[in-house]
């Protein structure tokens, strides 16, 4: 995040950066994937070359007709489908973790790429930066 | 947590007086919100504060100034949806002047 700041403070002209949030866990129960979305929305203020990716059990957090009531949490579900108006388009999933777990692209609330994890690691390595949740 | 009375109903709302339950707006809070934020609500007022309502009810966040504007630009014009005439509107800024009328939380990226 340092880099992202040091970037608008000179000018911010120009230097556009690759950064991928890479979401690891479950929506709810801990506040991770929650503060993680946050930070996206927030990134997108700073012009950047953004990209979510969702591996393990944070392919989870797309998951379609979420009902939290019984759980007394906010269903932020629906927020990852406010991520085009904020020019976030690049949506990850990893191949794996959604065979692991018995989903396709239809159970999910929003429309993703589906990568093995050959093409996750190359995507990877593109990054200059990688924020892990 | 502070409370105000308005129209003979109590409202719930935070430290900077944004409504604490979304779920309690009526357009009596919203004049009272308005009229603290020194707006005087008008029909374009509404369309902007009703428009954040429907927004929040779909994505669950208030929208970042930036895509606000966009979003009101695609729903109700172009002559609507630019910084001068949301800014006209509500002076010190739509998004956390419109969201607070419309009883929603402060929006996320408000720096």
């Amino acid at each position: 995040m340092s880099d992202m700041m040091d970037d608008m403070e000179e000018g911010g002209e120009g230097v556009v950066k690759k950064f991928m949030f890479v979401n690891r866990k479950a929506p709810h129960g801990t506040i991770y994937a929650l503060e993680g979305l946050e930070v996206v929305l927030i990134s997108a203020a700073f012009d950047q070359d953004v990209s979510m990716v969702f591996v393990d059990d944070g392919v989870y957090e797309l998951i379609k007709g979420v009902n939290t009531k019984g759980i007394e949490v906010k269903d932020f579900s629906k927020t990852y489908r406010a991520l085009e108006g904020y020019d976030i388009e690049k949506l990850y999933v990893e191949k794996a973790s959604m065979d692991a777990r018995g989903l396709t692209q239809d159970d999910l609330i929003v429309d993703v790429t589906v990568l093995d994890s050959a093409e996750m690691a190359n995507l990877m390595a593109e990054q200059d930066v990688v924020i892990s949740y | 947590m502070p409370m105000v009375e308005v129209a003979g109903k109590s409202f719930e709302v935070d430290e900077e007086g944004y409504l604490t339950n979304l779920n309690d707006w009526n357009q009596d809070i919203a004049v009272y919100l308005a009229q603290e934020e020194k707006v005087e609500m008008t029909e374009n007022h509404w369309d902007v504060v009703n428009f954040l309502r429907e927004y929040y009810d779909e994505y669950q966040i208030a929208p970042a100034v930036r895509v606000l504007t966009k979003a009101v630009a695609k729903k109700l014009g172009p002559e609507k949806g630019n910084n001068k005439y949301l800014y006209e509107l509500f002076p010190y800024g739509p998004a956390k002047q419109a969201c607070k009328i419309a009883g929603l939380p402060k929006p996320t990226g408000c720096i």
